[in-house]
C-alpha cells in the first residue's frame, strides 16, 4: 500500500513511463493538511503546488466531479510523487480557501500566494502579499478563470498601476537597505532583492520576484498538443529539454502513450548535454567573479563547442522544440554520434585539467569556501531538490536508484551515480558541477554507443478531461509539468514548475551573514530562473 | 600559476582559423569585427535589458563574449548602467511589470541611441512571438515600448546573428 495505510486518500499509480506517480484526491483540507504533515514527518517534500478552475468551460459537462476549483499539491516521497488534489466547491470568495500548508513546508509560501493571484483561491495563512500580481491587473480579476475574458491586445488591458511591496523591514543600529533591481548590472534576468545590511555583512535578503511574468499559464489554455510542447519549451530557455520531456510525460500519461525505447534514449541524450552545457557556462561564470576571468573564457570556448555540436546534431543550439510528445522530432545519424562520442572524451579531458586549476588556485578557494552555505537540515526545511540539494549532502536524484525508489526509463538500466558533497557552500556547489559533467559525459558515450534502431516517435492523440503529470530531474532541479484536458481534447491548465521556486528562498538563507560583494558569486552558483518562477 | 600558463599556451588564440569548426563562419566574424572598426573608428557600449525574455535569448547574448566572437576584445562592451550605453539590447516579450523599469531605462540613455530588439519575442515575429504576444500581463514586441531601430529575429537569434544585427544597427546610423 502507498504511504499511508491510515490515511482515508486513495492513491494509484499514473500509467505511462515517466517518473513514478501516485494521484489521490483529499476530501478535506484536513485531510490535505494531515497528509503533507506525514509526508514532512517521514522527510518529504513539497514539489510544486497550484490551482485550476474546474467550472465548466465549453458548456458540456465538466470533466471534474464538482464545479468549482481545485488545488493541486504534489509531494515528493520516497516512492516517488503523490499528487493530491482538493475540490473547492462554489464561487464563493469565503469558501474558496485550502488550509495554509507553509507551516508545514515553508517552500508554499510563495506558491500558495501566486495561485491567489492566478486563480483566486487562497490559503487560510496569515501571508497574503501578491506575488506574481503588481499592479498590471486588478486584484479580484483573475488570470486563470475562465471567465476572466481579456482580449489579447494592446490598448484594451487594464491600467498599468505602480504598486507598493511590503518588504520585512529590519532594524537595529546602523542597520540600512540596498535595493537591487529589477534591471541587474550584467546580462541576466530581472528580479529585486532587498538586502538589509549592516556595513557590508548581509542580516537579510528579501526577493521580491514576478517581473518576467508573461502570462504563459493564460496561454496554455486552448492550445494543441504541438502548440502547448512549442510554448513548454520556452518557460526557462536554459532548460528546455528538461521542460519538454517534462511535458510529453504528461501528455502521453494522460493519452496512454508510450514513446519508442530510441526516443527515449535520445532524450536522456539531450537532457544530458543541456545539464553539461549549463554546468560548463556557470562554471567560467563563477570563475569570472571571483575575478578569475581565465575561467570565463577556458569555460565559455568549451560550452561553444558544445553548443555547435547540438547544432550539428539536432539542428538547434539548445535543442529547442526537439522532444515532443510521443517521442523526438528528427533523428540522429551515425556520424553525429560519433561526433558526440569524440567530443566527450574532449571536453573530458579539458575539464579535468580545469578542474585541477581551480582546485588550486587559492585566490579562488578562498572566495568559493565556507561563502554560502546551506546545510542539509535547511535543504530539507525548503523541500530542496536537485544540484543545490546534492551539494548539501542530500542524496537525492531523480535518475538514480534509491531506498524505494526506481526511476523511470530509460535511467533503470544506466545506473546514474549522484554527485553529492556535504559541505553545502559555493565551493561544494562547484565540486557538485564538476562532478555531474564528468558523470554526463560519461552516460552521454553511454548512450551514444548504445542507442538502438527503431522508430522515433509515435502518434499521440489527446484523451478529452485527462491528465497527467510529468517529472525530469533538469540540470537545477526536478522540473514538473502538470497537464489537463478539456472536454474537447485541447489543453485545459498546463503548470509547469521549475526548481527554482524551492531554491530562491534557500538562497536568502545562504547569503546571510556573508558580505554584499560575495552575493554575485553566491547567486551563480545556484543560477536560478526567474522566467522559470514568474511564468 | 605554471599549469595556468600551460593551459593558456595550450589553448592558443582561438580566433584564428580551427580546423574543426573550418573557417567559413570565423571569416565571417573577422569580416564583421572589421566592419564594426571601421564603422565606428572606437568602442560601442551596451547595456542589454532581459524586459521578459524565457533567458534563451540571454544565452546567445552571453555567448558573443566567449572566445570565438570576442566581441568585447574588439570594443564592444557590455556596460551596467544605461547611462553608459550607446545602444539597448532588449530582450522581450515586455512584460508589464517590466514596462516601467525598460521605459526608465531608455530615458537614462543618453542620445543619440540606439535601440535593438532581440528575439522573435523582442520583435514579435514569427510564431514564438504570436505566442508570447498582447496579453493581460505583457506588452508583446519591445516596439510597442519603446522606439526600435533595428529587429534580430531567431529563438533565440545565434550569436553570428546577433553579431550582424548590431552591425546593421550601427550602420543605420552612420550612413
Ligand atoms: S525569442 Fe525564443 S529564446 Fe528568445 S526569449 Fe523568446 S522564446 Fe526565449
Amino acid at each position: 500500500m502507498f504511504l499511508c495505510d491510515d490515511f482515508p486518500i486513495e492513491f494509484a499509480r499514473q500509467p505511462g513511463l515517466g517518473a513514478p506517480v501516485w494521484r489521490g484526491r483529499a476530501a478535506s483540507g484536513e485531510d490535505l493538511k494531515d497528509f503533507a504533515a506525514t509526508v514532512h514527518l517521514q522527510g518529504g517534500r513539497l514539489a510544486a503546488l497550484w490551482g485550476s478552475d474546474e467550472r465548466q468551460r465549453h458548456g458540456g459537462p465538466s470533466t471534474g466531479a464538482v464545479a468549482g476549483f481545485r488545488l493541486h499539491c504534489v509531494f515528493g516521497v520516497s516512492q516517488g510523487h503523490a499528487c493530491v488534489s482538493l475540490d473547492l466547491p462554489g464561487d464563493d470568495p469565503a469558501t474558496l480557501v485550502y488550509p495554509d500548508l507553509s507551516a508545514i513546508f515553508p517552500a508554499a509560501n510563495r506558491m500558495q500566494r501566486a495561485t491567489r493571484d492566478m486563480v483566486g483561491i487562497a490559503s487560510d495563512g496569515p501571508d497574503q502579499r501578491p506575488w506574481l500580481r503588481h499592479g498590471a491587473w486588478p486584484a479580484d480579476w483573475y488570470p486563470l478563470r475562465h471567465d476572466a475574458v481579456h482580449v489579447f491586445g494592446m490598448g484594451v488591458g487594464f491600467p498599468n498601476l505602480p504598486s507598493d511591496y511590503d518588504f520585512v523591514q529590519v532594524g537595529g543600529e546602523g542597520a540600512h537597505e540596498i535595493p537591487v533591481g529589477p534591471i541587474h548590472a550584467g546580462i541576466i534576468e530581472p528580479g529585486h532583492f532587498r538586502f538589509s545590511v549592516v556595513g557590508e555583512r548581509v542580516l537579510r535578503l528579501e526577493q521580491r520576484l514576478g517581473y518576467q511574468h508573461k502570462g504563459v499559464e493564460k496561454r496554455f489554455i486552448g492550445m494543441d498538443i504541438g502548440r502547448g510542447a512549442k510554448l513548454v519549451g520556452r518557460i526557462s530557455g536554459d532548460s528546455t529539454c528538461a521542460y519538454a520531456w517534462a511535458y510529453a510525460d504528461a501528455v502521453e500519461a494522460a493519452c496512454g502513450v508510450e514513446p519508442p525505447r530510441r526516443a527515449l534514449l535520445l532524450r536522456a541524450l539531450m537532457l544530458e548535454r543541456e545539464r553539461v552545457a549549463n554546468h560548463l557556462g556557470d562554471l567560467g561564470a563563477l570563475g569570472n567573479d571571483a575575478a578569475f576571468a581565465f575561467g570565463l573564457t577556458q569555460f565559455l570556448r568549451l560550452k561553444e563547442d558544445w553548443l555547435r555540436l547540438n547544432a550539428e546534431a539536432f539542428g538547434h543550439r539548445f535543442m529547442m522544440d526537439r522532444i515532443v510528445p510521443g517521442g523526438v522530432a528528427g533523428d540522429i545519424g551515425a556520424p553525429a554520434l560519433a561526433a558526440i562520442v569524440e567530443q566527450c572524451g574532449v571536453i573530458a579531458g579539458e575539464v579535468k585539467k580545469l578542474r585541477t586549476l581551480y582546485d588550486e588556485h587559492a585566490g579562488l578557494q578562498d572566495r568559493f569556501l565556507t561563502t554560502g552555505i546551506i546545510d542539509t537540515a535547511l535543504v530539507r526545511e525548503l523541500s530542496l531538490s536537485g544540484m543545490a540539494a546534492r551539494a548539501s549532502g542530500m542524496i537525492l536524484d531523480g535518475r538514480a536508484h534509491r531506498h524505494e525508489y526506481t526511476p523511470p526509463s530509460p535511467w533503470t538500466t544506466l545506473g546514474v551515480r549522484p554527485i553529492t558533497d556535504e559541505r553545502g557552500d559555493v565551493a561544494a556547489r562547484v565540486a557538485v558541477r564538476f562532478g555531474e559533467i564528468a558523470e554526463s559525459l560519461r552516460l552521454l558515450c553511454v548512450l551514444a554507443v548504445g542507442l538502438p534502431t527503431g522508430e522515433t516517435r509515435v502518434e499521440t492523440a489527446p484523451v478529452a478531461g485527462a491528465a497527467g503529470l510529468g517529472v525530469v530531474e533538469g540540470w537545477r532541479g526536478e522540473v514538473l509539468v502538470g497537464v489537463q484536458f478539456d472536454s474537447e481534447g485541447k489543453l485545459a491548465r498546463v503548470h509547469p514548475h521549475d526548481p527554482s521556486w524551492q531554491a530562491w528562498p534557500a538562497l536568502e538563507h545562504a547569503v546571510m551573514n556573508d558580505i554584499v560583494p560575495d552575493f554575485p558569486l553566491i547567486n551563480k552558483s545556484f543560477n536560478l530562473s526567474y522566467s522559470g518562477v514568474d511564468l | 600559476m605554471i599549469s595556468l600558463l600551460g593551459q593558456i599556451f595550450r589553448t592558443g588564440i582561438l580566433t584564428e582559423p580551427h580546423p574543426d569548426t573550418g573557417d567559413g563562419p570565423r571569416r565571417e566574424i573577422d569580416r564583421l569585427h572589421d566592419d564594426i572598426l571601421n564603422i565606428l573608428g572606437r568602442a560601442l557600449t551596451i547595456r542589454q535589458v532581459d524586459a521578459g525574455s524565457c533567458n534563451g535569448c540571454e544565452l546567445e547574448i552571453h555567448a558573443l563574449n566567449n572566445p570565438y566572437y570576442n566581441l568585447e576584445g574588439r570594443g564592444i562592451k557590455f556596460v551596467a548602467s544605461p547611462r553608459h550605453a550607446d545602444m539597448l539590447l532588449v530582450t522581450g516579450p515586455v512584460t508589464k511589470n517590466m514596462e516601467n523599469a525598460l521605459r526608465i531605462a531608455y530615458d537614462c540613455t543618453p542620445d543619440p541611441k540606439l535601440v535593438v530588439a532581440v528575439g522573435d519575442c523582442g520583435c514579435g515575429c514569427g510564431e514564438v512571438g504570436a505566442m508570447f504576444g498582447e496579453s493581460y500581463a505583457s506588452c508583446g514586441a519591445v516596439d510597442n515600448v519603446v522606439g526600435v531601430d533595428l529587429r534580430i529575429a531567431g529563438c533565440p537569434p545565434t550569436p553570428l546573428a546577433l553579431m550582424q544585427g548590431i552591425l546593421a544597427a550601427i550602420r543605420s546610423r552612420s550612413t
